[in-house]
């Protein structure tokens, strides 16, 4: 299986060009709806089988022994020149395996729900065809083995993404169009990938090769300068900023949500935004070679982690909440790989594509059955309405929450317990702040959607369940939520290696391990202390949460007009978008347009030349009289000339 | 030197072509048409032939015609093609029959002398690229300056006159010079090697032996021609002119072909004749490289015309190229030739896209446009392709040169500072913007304008047919470029040496 693994990019491949090409003949030569069965199904089998074929491989890797878990699948030479030489081949390794059985397990649920929540819509089939091209390029993200296959994939995702947020091209999202939302995500991206190339040169400047295992082997023994390892390494963290919504590039993330709400989970939470995340982790070794730039990825991460979730706090829009608690959640896997903790944040990686995806498509459901109404304050006790929904949504929730026992518990505690090891009191307090506001939005969401007096105009609106097409991914998503961490259990309890996701791991990481010094003397009580705090002060906040929005309402408008500076502050985003765009979109457009066209281009430039131009005519309109025709006034200049040709003569003897 | 005659028949195909095309009645549109493409066609097969004779493992011209011609002055019919004159030999061929079926519709005026033009344009083209007699070289450039001429001047827009006069005095005042550095340079060669010659492989040794300040003004003067042509900032106005007034055939040929002439006469002429300045301006020439990339971009961003934005675009790209090329690295001067192609097929593609709008509104302005998403879904899609193509969207042809040209200039012993690179690779930020703004205006949202639902319909099969050869190389040189890198790579490798073998200041 193992060597079958390009099929895994090659069938989501085929389904594109199958639907892409000929999806709307599908569609017309098929009566009712079994041209989009037939368009659904191609597209989800191809993401289907792939995840086969993934989990295929995991085992046989899983029965090698560890020394032999990494091995490379070559196809053919992408570009060779000078001493570049780039192959199109992809890594199976523990690393790359995990995130392959995410994206294929994960983007398959979602691709059957799409089947059910795209029902109806004229562009169908396109859809299936940017979903399964989605597929195709996350793939080779994750599985090409140097960092131009990466970078192909890193594109390709961008390029989906945008496809598919202006996926309804001619509706509007919020004070814009869904294409505006498309294009500041690409452009917002792209500024990252401008850092991820000058990181890639630099790489190929160093370590003369852009192939993982030539870079990261030489990464590990060369005597490089750390000042060289710090720039490269904070080059591709600019990268990641872009692709994973960090600060200061987050911006496009919570705009990406102009999209159909599948593409927002499997895109937009589960997968894409992680590619930041599993970069790093990639290149673990060269970012455990600057110490300094580790800790810019770590503070970053924090910053990223509270900022986001206080803006959670008080947004209105259903899939706006989740939005923020997504950039939230990736600043948390930033904060882990900053300490050191690479396999605490793929771990996060992986529970949270469980729990978010579900927080999603449960979302989708909910708008679904509201007639695409998406404010959470015309909700209002949908649990009966919607059972499934509801049950699976709030599992999310409790795990999203870090209620003990559901994954995002271990994989969030362990992120936390890394920050007070590795960073120190500070980082574990502004983490665990940041748990709480989780805690409280989340709950605020779920209180306001499902319990509670109900809001909306039952004349228009009709709340329903959503068909099984739809229900039955979130139930698969919501058992996922709930054992999918137990396969990473805290050391203290299970011991050095009961921790089979960090074991497993391991061997990825075991270059950048050896160059962090690690783990002060903690012991067990601390960590177990620390552990039950978190546990009291997100279950406080739970209880707050529901407290306020079931019981007494009045509360929040209480303290909403107390804090109204602050509030405005928080619902409107800090007014981050509107700097931004007030600082460098509009000097730039303008700049351009004044300065550079109508200024330097037009009246300067071309003005020379035109000027110059019309100097020559007029001076020619000048000389041109001299051509009198008269006989006698070429005679009279003539014998001038030969006058003074006659002095200078004399003169000069 | 094995003589080889198939160069020649391939220049002489679209001569001959154009002669006879004379002799056709000015009614016999549909003759004329069907003529003009079937002879381009002949000249692709027949590039094609010369294709399958070319050996990429022989560093050296090949295909080699020789005859003499003046023997007084020892001028010589010389031609002959490496690797990099012979994929650009292969994009002219490539380009012109698609062009002439691009203008099925769009010209109606004087089809004769248009097809005649366009023979002879090729013609002129084709030597410029195989031409290795300097004197030879300079006759070719020459005269495709004339049909040029003519197709904006006559078949152009309402400005055209202004456009194909501003087009001619830039070209020719650069050639004025180049030509008084040609004859010096051959008289100088009889002081050293005892003969005049304009013959390219003597002159190779003759050059680098100029004493350096003369060099410098030898340098000066065909760089300043082959600058005016690319076009390299500040020397770029002629080009928004040229190509908003052409006829979309005219921009086609304009952005394709002719631009890269000037490339090609910097990697053909400059570097290896002058090495010593060329290394001692390289940083110089790439402020400007630089220079045009950003305000390239910046400006195209800013039009509200979309053949502008297209042409200062190209300003934007072919920054690249020069930057590439400067930077003298294996992989930056291997990307510049490989993106010359690039930008011939994306830019060409983007004209032709325009122009295909073009013809059915009369609107060039992104304001007139709107939401024609839904109205003309293949036309929609193909823009998509071709933007993306220009973008540099890693699977696509656009990338390979950026990244190469990047990546080399990067390393660049000649240039030295890795600030070029920084400052270059944010055009491609900006390149998302301009084009994927523009995009977002004219394809996507609501569709604003009601005439455009009455006029606007979709691709027919004959425009469909010109887009997808081009695409199919878009997804080839993205996919497997190397069926073109390796034709080119001893010949860039030839050049680099060259340059290296007078200069110390060089990598690689």
């Amino acid at each position: 299986m193992i060597n079958l693994i390009y099929l895994t990019v090659l069938l989501p491949l085929i389904g594109f060009l199958i639907n892409g090409l000929f999806g709307r003949k599908i569609k017309n030569a098929c009566p009712d709806d079994v041209g989009e069965k037939i368009i659904g199904i191609i597209g989800s089998a191809t993401v289907g089988i792939s995840f086969l074929i993934v989990v295929g491989a995991f085992f046989q890797t899983l029965a090698l022994p560890v020394e032999e878990r990494s091995n490379t699948v070559g196809l053919f030479t992408w570009l060779s020149v000078g001493g570049l030489n780039v192959k199109f081949a992809y890594l199976v390794d523990q690393l790359s395996l995990t995130m392959a059985l995410i994206v294929t397990g994960v983007g398959f649920l979602i691709h059957v729900y799409s089947i059910g929540y795209m029902h109806g819509d004229k562009g169908f089939w396109r859809f299936f065809a940017y979903l399964n091209l989605f597929i195709f390029a996350m793939m080779n993200l994750i599985l090409g083995d140097n960092f131009v296959v990466l970078f192909l994939g890193w594109e390709g995702v961008g390029l989906c993404s945008y496809l598919l947020i202006g996926f309804w091209y001619d509706r509007n999202f919020e004070k814009g169009t869904t294409s505006q939302a498309a294009k500041k995500a690409f452009v917002v991206n792209r500024i990252g990938d401008f850092g991820f190339l000058l990181g890639m040169f630099l790489i190929y400047l160093t370590f003369d090769s852009l192939n993982f295992n030539e870079v990261l082997s030489k990464a590990a023994t060369f005597p490089v300068a750390e000042s060289t390892f710090g720039l490269i390494a904070i080059f591709l963290f600019i990268g990641a900023t872009g692709k994973s919504a960090q600060i200061p590039l987050f911006v496009w993330l919570p705009d990406a949500m102009a999209g159909p709400t599948p593409v927002s989970a499997l895109i937009h939470a589960a997968t894409m935004v992680t590619a930041g995340v599993y970069m790093v982790s990639r290149t673990s070794i060269i970012f455990a070679s600057a110490p300094t730039v580790m800790m810019i990825v770590a503070v970053v991460g924090l910053l990223t982690a509270i900022m986001a979730a206080s803006i959670g706090l008080v947004q209105n829009d259903i899939k706006k909440v989740l939005a923020y608690s997504t950039v939230s959640q990736l600043g948390y896997m930033f904060l882990a790989a900053g300490m050191g903790a690479f396999s605490a944040s793929i771990f996060h990686v992986m529970t949270h594509a469980f729990f978010k995806a579900l927080l999603f498509l449960g979302a989708g459901s909910v708008i679904h059955g509201m007639h695409e109404e998406q404010n959470i304050q015309k909700y209002g006790g949908l649990k009966k309405y919607m059972p499934r929904t509801y049950l699976t949504f709030f599992i999310a929730t409790l795990a999203i929450a870090g209620v003990p026992g559901l994954s995002g518990f271990f994989s969030k505690d362990e992120i936390l317990w890394n920050a007070y090891a590795n960073g120190g009191f500070i980082f574990w307090l502004v983490g665990m702040i940041t748990a709480m506001m989780t805690a409280f939005y989340m709950f605020r969401l779920l209180s306001l959607t499902f319990y509670g007096n109900e809001r909306f105009d039952h004349h228009h609106v009709h709340p329903h369940e959503s068909p099984p097409v739809m229900t039955v991914p979130l139930i698969i998503l919501a058992f996922l939520s709930i054992v999918g961490g137990y396969i990473g259990l805290p050391k203290v309890f299970v011991g050095e290696h009961g921790n089979l996701f960090e074991s497993w791991l391991e061997p990825v990481y075991e270059p950048a391990m050896n160059k962090l010094a690690h783990f002060g003397s903690h012991s067990h009580l601390e960590e177990i202390l620390l552990m039950a705090a978190s546990v009291a002060l997100a279950l406080s906040a739970i209880y707050f949460a529901i407290h306020v929005y079931n019981k007494k309402p009045q509360i929040a408008e209480n303290v909403s007009a107390k804090f109204k500076g602050f509030y405005n502050l928080l619902l409107n985003k800090y007014f981050v978008d509107e700097a931004y765009e007030a600082a460098v979109v509009q000097p730039i457009q303008k700049g351009s347009e004044k300065l550079l066209w109508k200024f330097a281009d037009v009246a300067i430039i071309d003005g020379a030349v035109n000027g110059l131009a019309s100097l020559i005519d007029k001076s020619s309109g000048v000389i041109r009289k001299i051509q009198t025709g008269a006989t006698h006034a070429y005679a009279v200049i003539m014998i001038t000339g030969i006058a003074i040709a006659l002095l200078w003569l004399i003169l000069s003897l | 030197m094995i003589n080889s005659e198939i160069l020649t028949y391939l220049l002489l195909t679209p001569i001959i072509s154009s002669v006879l095309v004379l002799f056709f009645k000015n009614e016999q549109v549909k003759l004329i048409r069907w003529f003009g493409i079937a002879s381009s066609l002949l000249a692709f097969v027949i590039s094609l032939v010369a294709y399958s004779q070319f050996d990429q493992t022989n560093p050296l011209f090949q295909l080699i015609h020789q005859a003499v011609w003046i023997k007084s002055l020892n001028v010589s019919y010389f031609v002959g093609v490496d690797g990099i004159s012979m994929l650009l030999i292969l994009l002219t061929t490539f380009l012109t029959p698609l062009t002439l079926l691009s203008t099925w519709k769009a010209i109606e005026k004087n089809v004769k002398m248009f097809t005649f033009s366009m023979l002879f344009l090729e013609a002129g083209m084709l030597g410029v690229f195989m031409a290795l007699d300097v004197f030879l070289f300079y006759i070719f450039w020459e005269a495709m300056l004339i049909p040029m001429y003519f197709i904006i001047g006559i078949w152009g827009g309402e400005r055209r006159i202004y456009a194909s006069i501003k087009f001619f005095i830039f070209t020719m005042f650069g050639s004025l010079l180049m030509l008084v550095a040609i004859i010096w340079l051959a008289v100088y060669s009889s002081s050293v090697t005892g003969f005049f010659t304009t013959n390219l492989i003597d002159l190779y040794k003759v050059g680098p032996t100029v004493p350096h300040q003369v060099q410098a003004w030898m340098f000066g003067a065909f760089f300043l021609s082959f600058a005016i042509k690319v076009p390299l900032f500040p020397l770029h106005t002629w080009l928004p002119d040229a190509h908003v007034e052409a006829p979309t055939a005219g921009s086609v040929i304009l952005a394709g072909v002719l631009l890269k002439m000037g490339t090609y006469g910097l990697v053909r002429f400059c570097l290896p004749l002058f090495p010593q300045s060329a290394v001692a301006y390289a940083p110089a020439i790439s402020v400007l490289a630089v220079i045009g990339i950003i305000y390239g971009a910046l400006v195209s961003m800013v039009q509200t015309d979309m053949k502008k934005l297209v042409a200062y675009s190209s300003v934007s790209h072919l920054g690249f190229v020069v930057l590439g090329i400067f930077a003298m690295t294996i992989e930056s001067v291997q990307g510049a030739v490989i993106q010359m192609i690039n930008h011939g097929l994306s830019t060409g593609a983007l004209f032709l896209l325009v122009g295909v709008a073009y013809e059915r509104t009369h609107r060039r302005d992104i304001a007139f446009y709107g939401g024609i998403a839904k109205l003309v879904p293949i036309y929609s899609t193909f823009l998509m392709i071709a933007m993306l193509s220009s973008v540099g969207l890693p699977g696509l042809n656009g990338f390979i040169g950026e990244f190469l040209i990047l990546l080399g200039s990067y390393k660049s012993a000649t240039l030295g500072s890795t600030w070029f690179t920084v400052f270059a690779a944010s055009g491609v930020i900006f390149a998302a913007v301009y084009l994927l703004w523009m995009y977002q205006r004219v394809v996507f949202g609501k569709v604003t304008n009601h005439e455009l639902e009455h006029e606007l319909t979709d691709m027919n099969k004959r425009e469909i047919l010109i887009l997808v050869p081009i695409f199919v190389f878009v997804l080839w040189i993205g996919i497997y470029p190397n069926t073109f890198l390796k034709m080119t790579e001893l010949s860039v490798q030839t050049v680099l040496q060259q340059v290296s073998a007078y200069s110390v200041n060089i990598l690689k």
